[in-house]
């Protein structure tokens, strides 16, 4: 038996230890925001926050979360209440294909939330994990960069 | 009646409107991906009794199968079935064109992971682990696995061709000078974040619904139709949309279909069959790798007076698609420069490993790179810089427009384009800049190009050219769009959306579409070609034009006025002196018992090759771009940064230039990674080394341009009467991306003074650009 917590809601459940979270999350849970990408843990569709910092739930196996906070795309944000990357990649009409673009929000949310401010160098370092065959890596950028700015707009008008 | 006309409908765009033609409106499905709710052939309830399906593939590259013994995996835990070629009802070929895929192999294999037999079982995982207890009894047979020994041998999937303009050997030893040359590319992995997924639901009447991560939803329809000895009318299919597919799911998806179906056929059972990551890239065709050689005569200015160019694709087992993309990198071979006296050859190489299909510019993007290396190589061969080269050979107004297929060029936008691309990237300035940094010495130098794309855009097969649209208004004013185009990411459906909404004057938010089915609009072609938003935005405009003479001829009646007194605007109907909300004027219109349906239709005309020629008019018009490039390249070790790109792009009047800039930025990123990273390699038994993102090096957000200025170019409507004056955008960005591959070359042949082109084969991995610093520190003038 493995609990933890999802988007605000404790689970317990019954699945082999050695079950890959991303299994957990989208047959389990029906949640099928988070996607399969590769399964190795190499191209970040996959994406959640675990206790806030991103990981890749495709090689993360369901016991090594017990007892901790996990969110995934579902509990980022809605389109009633986005979260202010969710508004951005819509607002520089960031996803294509939108395969990928679950994961690389929960990256940027990651990111920004551990880093309010990162450089142009540190976004394009943190982001590098998330693969977009689409490429719209410069939207992706862009996009984070808006939210960026506008918290130093914010900062700055207090 | 004010017609709709697609040159006039701009100049009656109403600014109380939204989200029409030409408009910057997100993705239709923007808010669903940002959210995680756009759901994708994975993500479908698991219903229950569902089925999962994993394929066994054959060992080695070529060789017949002895014996079969499939007991234990027949009794593995979970196995409901097992799926051999015995157990197909209809056609055992899935082949799209031509013959040569079975569905499952009967006797020969010809490729590493060829599907021998398929596992049905309870659980993906089951399905897997029961793969591995087949007994598999094999004779080998000698393998061809390169291009060289397909061409040594004469082993080919299908006959070469050839186009032929005058006399290319006399005018190439008449002329000043004569190079000659030979370029390879590797292919590439088509790496769609969803990976090949369908999945087949039996009808209560014997048929199958599937849903499929497809381009071709037609197609996958017939073939699930012929392997299940079914008329077609039994079978439907659904795309609602594609995580990515970018050629891979033209052909390709239809084997997985079919094997979803034949597994739910078998069982009655709902069967999902999803690729893993390594099958798919194991399993699945790719870009054709290419060997190109070529041989040209030139005059002292550099201009081109004969070429004879021989291009050599590695097309795998089978025919595929391969045909029509040796064609389409014939038709490339001189990108945008007019080639002379001129001989094309195109030779279908058959080798035995998987078979090789349709990816983003289709065979293209190789051919033109026979131009630019021979371009490359008559600049440095003169010491003149590669821009002049390269404009001095562009197609010009007079007696160098024709190409050497025959086809009249009459849209000569490029050559303006790329002045004010000269202008806007500060060429020239950067061009002594670069000249005065490497000159200082050091480890590090800078290249700098610029290259320009002419792509021509139709399907080179004209049945292909058509397209259909079915669209309802109901009676509360909202319209319902459907259309035989897939969404892959493009934007084709709220391109769509946008020229309907255009048509009738009313908000976007009127617009729905829905997903691409086969029992709404029949006989689809594959959306493919970059040919997606031409055709099906038409087919579209038809169908909303039929409403509209239907409900002005009502109006007509109705109210006692003339055509010419009725008109669409703002979200209203005028007639006469009356303007009634569209709603309400629907709403009488029902009540009145007109058809608030229709169907629409198109043909893109003008077009037609007689490939017994080698000569005609395939493409309805040309798509252009040019790109430059600057790059930093440490000599020591061969690596580099892409230091700056500015990319200038002809769309014509864009349909939604939002949309359009992000098919340009993505093309070129896709196309870096063609060019620069991803290495396709396999080992001397033929197995594909490159089997995961491990081994196969696709771009990241780290790898674009530290500086990536993108603009489409303004005031450019298409000349010809394409869908409000827009020009197709999927394909030809791709190409752009040929300016790294230059600028790099240009960097290295600083070592040289600039008098030496040296090889560089694409990708150009650090290793390969190692090489070729190297190649260019030996050479001797």
């Amino acid at each position: 038996m493995v609990t933890f917590t999802l988007n605000g809601i404790v689970h317990s459940l019954d699945v082999p230890d050695d079950t890959p979270l991303l299994w957990v999350i989208r047959d389990e849970l029906k949640l099928k925001g988070t996607k399969f990408g590769c399964g190795m843990g190499l191209c970040g569709a996959c994406t959640v926050h675990l206790n806030g910092q991103a990981i890749r739930s495709c090689i993360t196996p369901v016991a090594t979360i017990n007892g901790q906070r996990l969110m995934t795309i579902e509990g980022l944000g809605t389109p009633e209440q986005p979260h202010p990357l969710q508004k951005a990649w819509v607002q520089h009409s960031v996803p294509q294909c939108g395969y990928c673009q679950s994961g690389q929000l929960m990256s940027a949310s990651a990111l920004l939330a551990a880093n309010p401010h990162p450089t142009e160098a540190q976004i394009r370092e943190a982001m590098s994990g998330n693969v977009c065959r689409c490429g719209t890596y410069p939207r992706i950028l862009k996009a984070i960069q808006t939210v960026t700015n506008a918290m130093t707009g914010e900062e700055e008008t207090l | 009646m004010r017609r709709l006309s697609s040159k006039t409908a701009k100049t009656v765009r109403e600014p109380n409107r939204q989200g029409g033609v030409g408009a910057n409106v997100a993705h239709d499905s923007a808010v669903s991906h940002v959210t995680g709710r756009a759901l994708y052939v994975d993500d479908l309830p698991l219903l229950p009794g569902l089925l999962h399906l994993a394929v066994g593939g054959s060992p080695l590259p070529h060789g017949r199968l002895r014996a079969l013994d499939l007991d234990a995996v027949r009794s593995a835990p979970g196995v409901v079935r097992v799926l051999t070629c015995q157990d197909i009802p209809g056609h055992r070929d899935v082949g799209p064109v031509f013959p040569g895929d079975p569905l499952l192999v009967e006797d020969r294999f010809e490729s590493v992971g060829q599907a021998l037999f398929a596992v049905v079982a309870t659980s993906y995982e089951a399905a897997h682990r029961a793969l591995k207890q087949a007994q598999i009894d094999i004779d080998p047979l000698p393998a061809i696995l390169d291009i060289e020994t397909a061409l040594a041998q004469q082993a080919f999937v299908r006959p070469s061709h050839q186009q032929l303009r005058g006399n290319p050997d006399a005018a190439i030893e008449g002329a000043t000078h004569q190079l000659e040359g030979e370029v390879k590319v590797l292919g590439q992995e088509h790496f769609y974040l969803e990976g090949q997924v369908s999945q087949a639901n039996p009808q209560e009447d014997g048929g199958m619904m599937i849903y499929a991560s497809t381009q071709h939803p037609s197609e996958v329809q017939k073939l699930v139709a012929e392997m299940l000895a079914l008329p077609i009318h039994r079978v439907q299919v659904e795309t609602r949309r594609l995580g990515g597919g970018f050629g891979g799911k033209e052909t390709q998806a239809a084997p997985v279909a079919c094997l979803a179906a034949l597994a739910a056929h078998l069982t009655g059972r709902p069967v999902r069959y999803r690729m893993s990551r390594r099958d798919d890239m194991i399993m699945t065709g790719k870009r054709h790798a290419f060997l190109n050689r070529w041989r040209v005569g030139f005059n002292a200015q550099g201009v081109i007076q004969g070429t004879d160019i021989t291009l050599a694709a590695k097309c795998g087992l089978s025919p595929d698609l391969s045909d029509a993309i040796v064609d389409r990198a014939m038709f490339h071979a001189g990108n945008a420069y007019y080639l002379g006296e001129a001989r094309v050859t195109g030779h279908r190489c058959k080798t035995h490993t998987v078979s090789n299909t349709a990816f983003r510019g289709f065979g293209g993007p190789q051919g033109m790179l026979a131009a630019e290396d021979m371009i490359e190589h008559i600049a440095r061969h003169l010491g003149e810089d590669t821009l002049t080269i390269r404009m001095r050979n562009l197609y010009t107004p007079g007696g160098r427009q024709t190409t050497h297929y025959g086809q009249t060029v009459e849209d000569f936008v490029l050559r303006d384009l790329m002045n004010r691309l000269q202008d806007s990237a500060d060429y020239w300035a950067r061009r002594e800049a670069c000249h005065t940094y490497n000159q200082q010495g050091g480890l590090f130098r800078k290249g700098l190009a610029m290259t320009p794309v002419m792509f021509g855009i139709s399907f080179t097969a004209k049945h292909l050219n058509q397209a259909g649209a079915l669209v309802h208004i109901y009676t509360d004013g909202s319209i319902h769009l459907n259309h035989g185009g897939t969404e892959m990411g493009q934007g084709l459906f709220i391109k769509v959306a946008q020229v309907v909404a255009e048509a009738f004057q009313v908000d976007l938010a009127r617009v729905a579409v829905s997903a691409t089915r086969t029992d709404k609009v029949p006989n689809t072609s594959a959306t493919a070609a970059s040919a997606g938003s031409d055709l099906n935005g038409m087919a579209a405009l038809n169908a909303c034009q039929t409403l509209k003479l239907r409900l002005i001829e009502f109006a007509c009646q109705h109210f006692s006025v003339t055509p010419d007194e009725v008109a669409f605007e703002s979200n209203h109907v005028r007639v006469g002196a009356d303007r009634f909300p569209f709603a309400d004027f629907v709403q009488l219109a029902y009540l009145n018992r007109i058809s608030l349906s229709a169907t629409g239709f198109y043909q893109t005309p003008f077009i037609g090759y007689d490939r017994e020629k080698g000569q005609g008019h395939p493409f309805f018009y040309y798509a252009h771009g040019a790109a430059v490039s600057e790059v930093l390249v440490d000599t020591m070790t061969g690596e580099y940064r892409v230091l700056r790109t500015d990319i200038l792009h002809d769309v014509g009047d864009s349909l939604n230039p939002a949309i359009d800039i992000g098919q340009i930025e993505g093309g070129f990123v896709q196309g870096l990674g063609w060019l620069t990273t991803e290495e396709l390699r396999w080992d001397e038994r033929g197995h594909l080394m490159a089997d995961s993102p491990a081994t196969y090096k696709i771009p990241t957000l780290g790898d674009i341009p530290t500086d990536f200025r993108v603009a489409i170019l303004q005031d450019a409507p298409n000349r010809e009467p394409t869908i409000y004056r827009s020009k197709a955008v999927g394909e030809p960005p791709f190409m752009l991306a040929f300016s790294v591959w230059a600028a790099l070359r240009d960097a290295i042949a600083s070592l040289t003074d600039y008098r030496y082109s040296p090889p560089l084969h694409p990708p150009a991995t650090p290793e390969r650009v190692w090489q070729a610093l190297d190649a260019a520190r030996r050479w001797k003038p």
